[in-house]
């Protein structure tokens, strides 16, 4: 910064008086200039498309947001403004409240699960035994899969009279006749079960590079001193990984907070709404129902709840940078 | 932890295990049983659409543990069905990892190594769109389509599926090229080399691994897109498999054997990158987050 002003401040007075003898001087606020804008083209096709892709929705997600949509705007192209109608009729709908209960319950829910199990699976796997890497690998196959298929497949397994899950739990003498996507009550559950089995490996592979971090000495230096393993791990392993768990737990909750492919999959939201969250909440007001100034209101609140964690996770990421 | 304890006491342990100079070999087989339970109790659900599509026709009945007699029907009236939707997936999902490196490679290398006012809020820009719900895009872009008449076609689509690996990608690639010593790129460009020829032939062959890892994510994200897939799309014209198979359960719900097949063969790119290139798989998902 400071060479910049230096070099501009002297560019102009000096070459003024030699101009006249050097044939072509180059001018070094002229070059520097072209300079910037060679470097700024190589970036400038990034910005634009984000502009374009996220910051555009952005915007347009509020304007929307007061407008009247309906079917028929897609006909005559008008979407006047209505105020805050499109607010207040979604907040009096009781099914957006269900829905961010729901949001809440599935979030956490697959948050807790993902967690502990793809922790238990890090450590687990830092320990050294043959087949280790592959077996390692291997398991990331459930997050590779396209979402939509892997609800597929569970639905296949979750049904209630024809599904493997219940058919083996009857097989061991545990029932093996409940309604997992059916009723009303366990609906929610079971989308939660599915969600943290996709969840795991990218858990356990973030947790096992963590803890490919922490120094062996530590470790070493503790069972000298007799600590049990349960101590060096609440000692050691989760202070050192507390940086990556921030990172694991915000990503995990960005990802989860939106899930719409799974759900549709898996139950369409239902039954009787009994798995309706705000990312489905806000595909059905916009896409089924035609009416997206509602489907704005529900994303809008969603980007205000991810806005929130956002800042966490840029906190994280800036202690991990410096 | 108790591995650990007796490589620490090797002083005293010489006394045990004499005449087995390897160690603890059996211990060690023991975790690899527990490891191989872990993966088949997470892969369960795997095999089972595999075993699902290799038997016959099962609507209504429970599906045999292990494929008897198999039964390719499954698979052909997938193939009949739904192999046009694999191709427009595949177009797609290609189409889509080429703007996507196109767009941040080039943005990449910027924001590695020109010091430029504003890189700061860029990067910070590009860590803030990662986190921008797919729904609230749509939304958006679906009126912005229909507009400028990308509804229902390929170039939308591809747009659109390459803008959820195009933050990912500008992150990752960027943390690799600003590990990229100035005086190589300052050496080419003495040599007498353009900006645009020092990107090309040194910068971009120097971050190969970064560039396929990129490559590599972008293609899955968008060969598992339903969203965009679900929303930007009014007609069958451009439907990728994701949309396929959702609009099959709806269809032929008795016809699980047809279901799954479509979902083994949509399963297969997963399958097979994971296969050729876990070390990229695996970097890509550290990589592009926590950095």
């Amino acid at each position: 910064m400071s060479t910049t002003t230096a070099s501009s401040a002297a560019g102009p007075a000096l070459p003024a008086t030699r101009a006249a003898k050097a044939p072509k001087p180059p001018n070094p606020a002229r070059t520097r200039l072209r300079r910037r804008l060679a470097q700024w083209g190589f970036i400038a096709p990034a910005v634009i498309f984000m502009a374009l892709f996220f910051g555009y929705p952005l915007v347009r997600n509020i304007v929307m947001s007061f407008q009247d949509y309906s079917p028929s705007t897609f006909f005559t192209g008008r979407s006047p403004f209505n105020g805050t109608a499109n607010w207040s009729s979604v907040f009096n709908d009781e099914l957006f409240g269900k829905a961010l209960w729901h949001t809440i319950l599935f979030t956490v829910g697959s948050l807790i699960g993902q967690f502990c199990i793809g922790l238990g699976l890090a450590v687990f796997f830092s320990r050294r035994f043959p087949l280790n890497g592959i077996l390692r690998s291997l398991i990331l196959l459930p997050w590779l899969v396209p979402m939509v298929v892997s609800g597929v497949v569970w639905r296949r397994i979750l049904d209630q009279d024809t599904g493997v899950l219940n058919s083996f739990l009857g097989t061991i003498g545990l029932g093996g006749d409940t309604p997992w996507l059916t009723s009303t009550g366990m609906a929610l559950f079971s989308v939660v079960l599915v969600n943290i089995w996709i969840g795991i490996p990218f858990n356990m592979v973030i947790l096992y590079g963590g803890l490919q971090e922490v120094p062996k000495e530590l470790y070493e230096a503790a069972s000298l001193d007799g600590a049990s393993a349960w101590r060096a791990f609440r000692s050691i392993t989760l202070p050192m990984l507390r940086p990556v768990i921030t990172v694991v737990l915000v990503l995990g909750f960005m990802s989860t907070v939106k899930v719409l492919d799974l759900i549709l999959a898996l139950t369409d939201g239902g039954p009787a709404d009994s798995t309706q969250t705000l990312g489905t909440l806000t595909y059905q007001n916009s896409f089924v129902q035609l009416d997206f100034g509602a489907g704005a209101v529900v994303g809008n609140i969603l980007i205000l709840i991810s806005a929130v964690f956002a800042v966490f996770y840029l906190r994280a990421n800036r202690n991990e940078g410096k | 932890m108790t591995g650990m304890a007796s490589t620490v006491r090797t002083p005293a342990a010489p006394a045990r295990p004499t005449g087995r100079p390897t160690g603890r070999p059996k211990r060690r087989w023991g975790a690899t049983v527990f490891g191989v339970v872990v993966l088949c109790v997470m892969l369960f659900p795997l095999y089972w659409m595999v075993n699902t599509a290799l038997q016959p026709e099962s609507g209504l009945l429970e599906v045999d543990p292990f494929p008897h007699s198999l039964d390719l029907s499954g698979f052909r009236s997938a193939v009949t069905d739904q192999g046009r939707n694999l191709l427009t997936s595949l177009a797609v999902a290609l189409g889509a990892v080429v703007i996507c490196l196109a767009v941040s490679a080039p943005a990449a290398y910027g924001l590695a190594q020109f010091r430029l006012r504003g890189t700061r809020t860029i990067v910070f820009g590009t860590l803030i769109t990662q986190m921008v719900p797919g729904i609230v895009i749509a939304n958006a872009l679906y009126s912005a389509y229909v507009d400028m008449g990308l509804v229902n076609s390929y170039a939308g689509l591809m747009l659109a599926d390459a803008s959820l690996g195009i933050p990912f990608a500008i992150v990752l690639m960027r943390s690799f090229m600003v590990a990229i010593p100035r005086e190589v790129i300052e050496a080419a460009e003495v040599d007498g080399a353009g900006r645009l020829r020092t990107f090309v032939r040194v910068v971009l062959p120097m971050s190969r691994n970064s560039l396929i890892t990129a490559g590599l994510f972008s293609f899955l994200y968008a060969w598992s897109d339903f969203m965009f897939a679900l929303t930007l799309n009014t007609t069958d014209d451009v439907k990728p498999i994701t949309l396929g198979i959702y609009q099959y359960i709806g269809a032929h719900v008795g016809d699980w054997g047809s279901v799954m097949a479509a979902s083994v063969l949509s399963a297969i790119p997963a399958a097979v990158l994971l296969v050729l290139s876990q070390k990229y798989i695996a970097a890509g998902i550290t990589g592009g987050s926590v950095k």
